[in-house]
């Protein structure tokens, strides 16, 4: 399961992201610096009026493929812009 | 995911005010994120009920459709899904997990 991780890389993840959600900025921080535990910065201006459950599950719908391998250690925060 | 485990899971969340998904227990959490959220949870001494999804893989996947959310810990408030660990942070500095949870 971790070598899964691993295995995607950071580019891969912005990439992901920005593809799903058109016009979004992604910045992806390994705050512990071991290619694992990552954090999305979301900035997208389709989060207006949308709440932070329904903000979150977009970004995770990016990623749909890659959370079945459990591509559970990404935290994420969004922004409207 | 079939009727029972549904029911299973509408029970466990609306039988408890505050609960939680999670990996591990709260004396024992087996993810830095169940550990973070449990820290959270207890801060506000307020009882919550828990369940540990390695006990069962079938609920450990029913969870996730159930919510929509692929990951774990999960925090239901009221029977209301709230979010994981990073909403629950978010939720917990604006001081709105207070609100809700004196709700």
């Amino acid at each position: 399961m971790e070598n899964k991780h691993q295995m995607l890389t950071i580019q891969q993840i912005k990439e992901k992201i920005e593809a799903g959600l058109p016009g979004s900025k992604v910045e992806i921080q390994d705050p512990r610096r071991d290619g694992v535990h990552l954090k999305a910065i979301v900035i997208y201006k389709g989060f207006k009026d949308k709440s932070l459950v329904e903000q979150h599950q977009m970004v995770y719908a990016t990623l749909k493929e890659e959370l079945k391998e459990e591509l559970h250690a990404l935290g994420i925060e969004t922004h409207e812009e | 995911m079939d009727e029972k485990t549904k029911t299973q899971i509408k029970d466990m969340i609306h039988k408890n005010k505050v609960f939680i998904f999670m990996k591990g227990t709260p004396d024992a959490p087996e993810c830095g994120f169940s550990m973070r959220t449990i820290e959270i949870l207890k801060s506000y001494k307020v009882e919550f009920g828990y369940f540990n999804i390695f006990e069962d893989e079938e609920i450990r996947q029913a969870v996730k459709e159930y919510a929509n959310w692929p990951t774990i810990p999960q925090v239901y408030i009221n029977g209301k899904f709230i979010g994981g660990c990073d909403i629950t942070e978010e939720l917990h500095k604006s001081g709105k997990l207070k609100k809700l949870i004196e709700e």
